[in-house]
C-alpha cells in the first residue's frame, strides 16, 4: 500500500504554520496534532525540526518521547541531526526512524555508520533537488534550497541507498511551495536509479497530484505539508482520491 | 506483563501501547524480573544474531524456553518473532529460541526490500489474535522487515500478508505468538490486536495447551 504522510515542521518544541482543524485544543502542540492525524488515517508522520539554536534542540528530544507515548504509527525527526550521537538521542526518545539531508551530504560515510549501528530500515536521506539548466538531471541542494552541491541527485541517490539509507525522502525544491504537481520525472528516475522505497515530496496541490506521484513518479509514499495543515485537502480525501486513481491505501 | 529489554530495541513504544491498553508493563533486564509474569513480551529490532547473543547473554533465552514450556504466553514482535523459530538465513550458525519448529529466510520478491509499509493480512478464521470483525482497515498493519518465517507446521500459521510474494505474517503454536507487523505502530487496528491478545492471556486462552 502507498502510504500518505503529513509532515510537521517544528520550532522550538511547536509547529510552525497554522493549522485548521476546527475542533483542536492546541494547533501549535505537535503531539495533539499528530494523534489527530492518525485518527484521520495518516500513515505515517515526518517532525522537521527547524530549530535554528543548538541550545534549544533538547525539546525535540522531548517532542519525541511525548509522541511515541501518545502516538501509534512511526514517525520520523528530520532537521539538525549531525552525528551519530544525535541520531541515538531521537532513537532512544522513541522515534522509529531519522531524515538526515545535509549531514549525509557532507559526510556520506554517517550514513554507512547509522544504518549498521541501528539498521537500514531507520535511517532515511532526504534529498532536496532542483532540475539543471542544461539537462544533465538535478542538482542536490542544501539549506533548503540556497546552496548548490555540485552533486547530482539521482547519482547521489543510489549511492545514499548503497550506503545504507533504507529509505529516500526526495523533494523537488522546483516544486515545492509551487502546488502544481510533484516533479514526476524525477521520482521516476531516483525510484529507477535506487532500490529502495521514495517517498515524494514537493509540489502537491491538487487531490490528483498524489496519485501521480505513484503512476507516473513509481513513488512509494507521499508527503505533504501545507495542504494538510491549511485544511485544503484531509488525509483521508487524498486517500479517496488515490483510490480512485488505482493507487492501493489504507482505508 | 515482562516487556524484555536486552538493547535491540524501540521499547518504548511497545510499553505505552500496552500500557495505553490498561496492562502493567514491567521492564525486565534480568530473567529473574519476568519470572512469574503472567505473560512475556518479546520486542526487536536489528539482527537476529546479534538479538540471540543478547538473550544468550542476559539469561532471557533459557528463561523463554522454561516459561514456554510451562505455558506462559509470549508474543513476539517482529525480529522478536523470528527469534521464536529455530534459525534465520540472517546469520547462518545463530540458533533461535526454537518455541516454534522453522526457520526464517530473506523475502524472495520482486518488489522492494525491506518491505516498508503497511500490508492487509489475511487471518485464519477464528485463530488467536484474529480480529472477529471489521474491514480492511482493521486488519492492516505496519510491516518493516527484510525476512519471514517459515513454520515448518503449516498449522502454526495464523496470519499472512503479500508483498510481491506471500508470507508469514502471523503465527501461533501453544502459547507463543509472533506477529512479524508492528502493532504499537497500526494505529487502532494495532492496539487491537495487543487487546485481543491481553483478553487472551486473561482469560487463559493464549495458554498453551
Amino acid at each position: 500500500m502507498i502510504r500518505v504522510i503529513p509532515c510537521l515542521d517544528v520550532d522550538r518544541g511547536r509547529v510552525v504554520k497554522g493549522v485548521n482543524f476546527v475542533d483542536i485544543r492546541d494547533a501549535g502542540d505537535p503531539v495533539e496534532l499528530a494523534a489527530r492525524y492518525d485518527a484521520e488515517g495518516a500513515d505515517e508522520l515526518v517532525f522537521l525540526d527547524i530549530t535554528a539554536t543548538h541550545e534549544e534542540r533538547d525539546t525535540i528530544i522531548h517532542l519525541v518521547e511525548r509522541t511515541a507515548e501518545e502516538v501509534f504509527i512511526p514517525f520520523t525527526i528530520g532537521g539538525g541531526l549531525r552525528t551519530e550521537e544525535d541520531i541515538r538521542a531521537v532513537l532512544a526518545a522513541g522515534a522509529d526512524k531519522v531524515s538526515l539531508n545535509s549531514a549525509a551530504v557532507r559526510d556520506p560515510d554517517l550514513v554507512e555508520r547509522a544504518a549498521m549501528r541501528f539498521g537500514d530500515q531507520c535511517i532515511v536521506v532526504a534529498i532536496d533537488a532542483k532540475r539543471r539548466d542544461d539537462g544533465s538531471g538535478w542538482e542536490v541542494y542544501l539549506a533548503g534550497g540556497r546552496r548548490e552541491t555540485g552533486i547530482e541527485a539521482v547519482a547521489w541517490a543510489a549511492e545514499a541507498a548503497r550506503r545504507g539509507a533504507g529509505e529516500l525522502l526526495v523533494t523537488s525544491m522546483d516544486r515545492d511551495g509551487t502546488q502544481v504537481g510533484f516533479d514526476t520525472d524525477l521520482l521516476a528516475a531516483i525510484a529507477a536509479a535506487a532500490p529502495v522505497p521514495v517517498i515524494a515530496s514537493g509540489g502537491a496541490g491538487t487531490l490528483a497530484h498524489f496519485g501521480e506521484a505513484v503512476t507516473r513518479g513509481h513513488a512509494d509514499a507521499v508527503l505533504a505539508a501545507s495542504v494538510f495543515h491549511d485544511g485544503v485537502y484531509t488525509v483521508g480525501e487524498v486517500k479517496a482520491a488515490m483510490a480512485r486513481d488505482g493507487v492501493p491505501v489504507r482505508r | 506483563m515482562a516487556l524484555l529489554d536486552y538493547d535491540m530495541s524501540n521499547l518504548r513504544s511497545a510499553g505505552k501501547a500496552l500500557e495505553r491498553l490498561g496492562a502493567r508493563v514491567q521492564v525486565c533486564r534480568d530473567p529473574g524480573a519476568a519470572r512469574g509474569s503472567d505473560a512475556v513480551l518479546l520486542p526487536g529490532v536489528g539482527r537476529f544474531g546479534a538479538a540471540m547473543e543478547r538473550l544468550d547473554e542476559r539469561g532471557f533465552t533459557a528463561m523463554l524456553r522454561e516459561v514456554a514450556a510451562s505455558g506462559t504466553p509470549v508474543l513476539g514482535i517482529c525480529l522478536g518473532m523470528q527469534l521464536l523459530f529455530d534459525q534465520s538465513e540472517e546469520s547462518p550458525g545463530a540458533r533461535g529460541l526454537g518455541l516454534i519448529p522453522g526457520h526464517v529466510e530473506r523475502l524472495r520478491t520482486s518488489a522492494k526490500v525491506p518491505h516498508i509499509g503497511w500490508s492487509e493480512v489475511h487471518w485464519r478464521e477464528g485463530a488467536a489474535l484474529a480480529p472477529a470483525s471489521g474491514g480492511p482497515a482493521e486488519r492492516t498493519y505496519y510491516f518493516v522487515h527484510s525476512y519471514s518465517c517459515i513454520p515448518d507446521d503449516p498449522a502454526d500459521v495464523i496470519g499472512t500478508s503479500e508483498h510481491g510474494v506471500g508470507f508469514t505474517a502471523a503465527v501461533a503454536r501453544g502459547g507463543a505468538c509472533g506477529v512479524q507487523f508492528h502493532p504499537e505502530k497500526s494505529s487502532a487496528a494495532g492496539l487491537a490486536l495487543l487487546d485481543r491478545w491481553l483478553a487472551g492471556v486473561q482469560s487463559g486462552q493464549m495458554v498453551a495447551s
